[in-house]
């Protein structure tokens, strides 16, 4: 016991030995609102002698085609990216930095709206006109910035030869030599690159969409992207296959079906044929 | 001057002649010329394959004219723009240019590449009817065992081939085969940095595997084919049971006029398959590849059709890995199981079957003759069950095509592999058993009680029944006597001549139909035909 009273003594037997006096709390409280509005007028008024000029405003203002955009996003998108495109737990992610890339990407290929949650959302006939998808993509854009697929043309000056190259180092692991697309892990997919258009395979390589890796400017240079481009679009989907019908592009796989399917049945029948003349 | 006159109706006989006096063959030669082979469609399945290896050597060797087996790096500048100025071996660039320079030689490398997938369904195909009908009983064993090594030594010729264009598929393909080699306990490392000189990939290989491709292996495989085809002679084809076909003698056509051109007819057949297959399919673009690079691997790189069998079994392999602690310690990698050990169970499985099955059955007489696969179940329910392990582990090298393009997670193909590849054969053998039973229950049922004739007749007593066409006439108890001889029993009515002969031809008929009513609405009337009663043999008495 004697321990404990001492252990008291000092500042809780103090604050016991004040509180038990009730004139002198009240005049402590008053103290104490007097300071604190002092030190509030004076870290506000220290705070507007320093802060900048420009007045802070709770929502910037959107440009025209971002307001427009706005709207369609608060009518086809806001049920899962969230009232302020912040992302919802479960549902979708943020798109606050995402850029103007990944909408155009998502958006103009029928991905987004997504029809439910899967693994991996699919093409599909776009919901949105280009114009609408400009819209959107500028109010994403305005919310927090991030790339943008430049406009003009996104083949110029390309090279077949390197494009070829890069392709078959970055892309053909996924999308095959083809590309028309594999498997991934777990119903994921690299989807085919045959409707994909220029300004999409560039947005894809931008923002890295889904399973896809971000192919950054850093990393494959504007002029390189131009180059895988024009290799997609120049020699994977206009050649028409010099070796005649191409079985899907699939590699070897169909090439054992057309085997079985065409050689021997074709055989077979012919066997029977020929044994049958006697 | 006075010119002789030229019989020109004596000259063949005249030439032979001439020929006789020179060479005594005519003794020989008639011998030869008058074997006779029994005729029946499953018995021109391993000419498919004959006649795929001529086919396979006249494009081959059109191939070696162009082709450069080197790894020297050289820079294409040849007609395919997508890959101008691109750093190249030798042997791709030599290969753009067979398929893209050289006049006629993309088909001939097509036809090349497909007579090869054909040369190896056809093997195969042919394994399967020898299996099942059991042609490799005494005394045919050596027969299998060489025909079984034919698939072994085609898989390496297609191997080597497959390599050879320095692509990036056959580049991966080869990458694959070195850690096949490296995984052996032991002699891996040694084996690896033998065949390719170094460490992989070195700049020997292409022209090693080369020498293999075109010499070494082609040899092995003439000299196969050459022993093959002797002991067929020698030994005589087996033949189907059947009126007047015993265990000791051949019926069938002679090799001279007949046979041969059947024979002959059936090469072009083969011949244009392939042909058109060349023209019309495009196998292995080796241009979308690109060259070599180590770190260039394409999405659905598979080897061809049948390797992909170890493929699959690599693909269903679990991460087992054994680690011995011997000094430094010691690995196993999973991977040695699925391609080396495995194959090297197939191989001893299949060579040595047909001692196993007359050990089993304590047979040891000879066998001329073929069984139809429902006579013995038992055989033919293990071989599809073969069959179903082989069609499983296949399906599953290609499993990621497979998941892409019918959308279904790669994951789950895996393990419906991993499931199938334990579940399916046990099944398959089951179901090929009872099928067995039930195909052969029916037989001895037509045999007793005869053909189903689709009548059906009512009996005073209310009850209906079918109408039988037996056989033969009916024995003491009313069932006919006849002893199944291990052929077709006829199970429609059609096959006992009770509707007239069908019309000839093959694409349009050869002769006259039977005149057809004008109008259907308007028949001529013409006296009912007189029709004999078809009976159950029981009413005539």
């Amino acid at each position: 016991m004697t321990s404990d009273n001492d252990r008291r003594r000092g500042l809780l037997a103090r604050l016991r030995g004040e509180r038990s006096a009730a004139r002198s709390r009240g005049r402590r409280r008053l103290g104490a609102a007097v300071r604190l509005i002092a030190a509030l007028t004076l870290a506000g008024g220290a705070y507007t002698v320093f802060a900048p000029g420009v007045q802070a405003q709770e929502n910037p203002p959107l440009t025209g085609a971002a307001a427009e955009g706005k709207a369609l996003f608060d009518v086809s998108c806001v049920s899962c990216h969230g009232r302020n495109a912040q992302g919802v737990e479960g549902r979708g992610p943020s798109l606050i930095g995402v850029g103007a890339a990944s909408v155009e990407f998502q958006v103009s290929s029928g991905r987004m709206p997504m029809a439910r949650q899967e693994a991996q959302a699919m093409r599909k006939p776009p919901v949105f006109t280009d114009e609408e998808v400009r819209q959107l993509g500028q109010f994403v854009q305005e919310l927090g910035g991030g790339p943008q697929v430049p406009e003009g043309d996104l083949r110029e000056g390309a090279n077949l030869a390197t494009g070829g190259e890069l392709f078959r180092i970055n892309c053909s692991q996924c999308h095959a030599f083809g590309g028309g697309g594999g498997a991934l892990s777990s119903g994921k997919f690299a989807p085919s690159l045959r409707p994909a258009s220029d300004r999409q395979i560039y947005a894809a390589m931008l923002s890295g969409p889904q399973n896809m890796p971000v192919f950054g400017d850093n990393q494959i240079t504007p002029e390189q992207k131009a180059d895988i481009i024009a290799y997609i679009q120049g020699t994977l989907k206009a050649d028409q296959d010099q070796g005649g019908f191409n079985l899907g592009r699939y590699g070897p796989s169909t090439e054992g079906l057309a085997i079985f399917l065409v050689g021997i049945v074709a055989l077979v029948f012919a066997s029977l044929w020929i044994a049958g003349k006697s | 001057m006075k010119r002789r006159k030229l019989d020109m109706a004596s000259v063949p006989g005249k030439a032979a002649v001439g020929v006789d006096e020179r060479f005594q063959v005519s003794t020989p030669l008639r011998k030869l010329l008058n074997k006779v082979f029994p005729d029946h469609w499953s018995f021109l399945l391993g000419e498919i394959a004959l006649f795929s290896f001529v086919v396979l050597l006249l494009t081959g060797v059109f191939l070696t004219f162009f082709y450069e087996p080197a790894m020297t790096e050289v820079v294409y500048n040849g007609s395919y723009a997508p890959l101008r100025g691109t750093p190249m071996s030798a042997a791709y660039a030599s290969s753009l240019d067979i398929s893209f320079d050289v006049r006629g030689g993309l088909i001939m490398r097509q036809m090349h590449h497909w007579s090869a997938l054909l040369f190896m369904a056809a093997i195969v195909v042919h394994m399967l009817r020898v299996f099942f009908t059991g042609a490799f009983r005494k005394p045919r064993e050596t027969n299998w065992i060489i025909g079984s090594l034919l698939f072994w030594v085609g898989f390496l010729a297609g191997f080597t081939g497959y390599s050879l264009p320095d692509d990036g598929l056959s580049g991966t393909g080869l990458r694959i085969a070195s850690a096949i080699m490296l995984s052996i306990p032991v002699i891996g490392s040694w084996v690896t940095s033998s065949v390719f000189g170094g460490e992989f990939p070195g700049d020997i290989i292409i022209s090693r595997f080369f020498i293999a491709h075109v010499l070494l292996v082609p040899g092995l495989l003439v000299a196969l084919i050459s022993a093959h085809l002797g002991l067929v002679f020698k030994q005589k084809h087996t033949q189907w049971p059947g009126p007047g076909r015993t265990n000791d003698n051949v019926v069938g056509e002679r090799m001279f006029p007949r046979y041969a051109l059947k024979q002959g007819g059936f090469f072009m057949v083969v011949f244009g398959v392939i042909a058109l297959m060349g023209g019309l399919f495009q196998i292995n673009p080796i241009w979308y590849f690109g060259p070599y690079e180590a770190w260039v691997v394409s999405a659905a790189s598979q080897p061809d059709w049948y390797v992909m069998f170890l493929d699959g079994s690599t693909r269903l392999m679990p991460a087992w890995e054994i680690n011995i602690p011997i000094g430094d310690g010691y690995v196993i990698p999973p991977l040695f199981w699925p391609t080396v050990v495995l194959p090297g169970i197939l191989v001893g499985l299949s060579t040595l079957y047909p001692f196993v099955e007359a050990r089993r059955l304590k047979d040891t007489r000879s066998h001329n003759l073929l069984q139809r696969p429902r006579d013995v179940p038992e055989r033919t329910a293990i071989g599809a069950m073969a069959v179903s392990f082989y069609v499983v582990l296949t399906l599953s090298g290609s499993n990621d095509v497979i998941a892409d393009k019918f959308q279904i997670s790669l994951n789950a193909m895996t393990w419906a592999g991993r499931i199938g590849l334990l579940v399916l054969p046990p099944l398959a053998y089951y179901v090929t058993y009872r099928i067995c039973l039930g195909l052969q229950q029916h037989d001895r049922e037509v045999l007793a009680h005869g053909v189903e004739t689709g009548i059906i007749r009512r009996l005073p007593d209310g009850r209906f029944e079918e109408v039988h066409q037996p056989l033969t006439a009916a024995g003491h108890d009313g069932h006919g006597e006849l002893d199944y001889v291990g052929w077709v029993v006829p199970k429609k009515m059609n096959r006992l001549g009770a509707l007239g002969p069908a019309v000839r031809g093959f694409f349009y008929p050869i002769e006259k139909p039977a005149e057809a009513p004008v109008s259907p609405g308007h028949p001529p009337v013409e006296p009912r035909p007189e029709r004999e009663e078809i009976g159950s043999g029981e009413s005539r008495r």
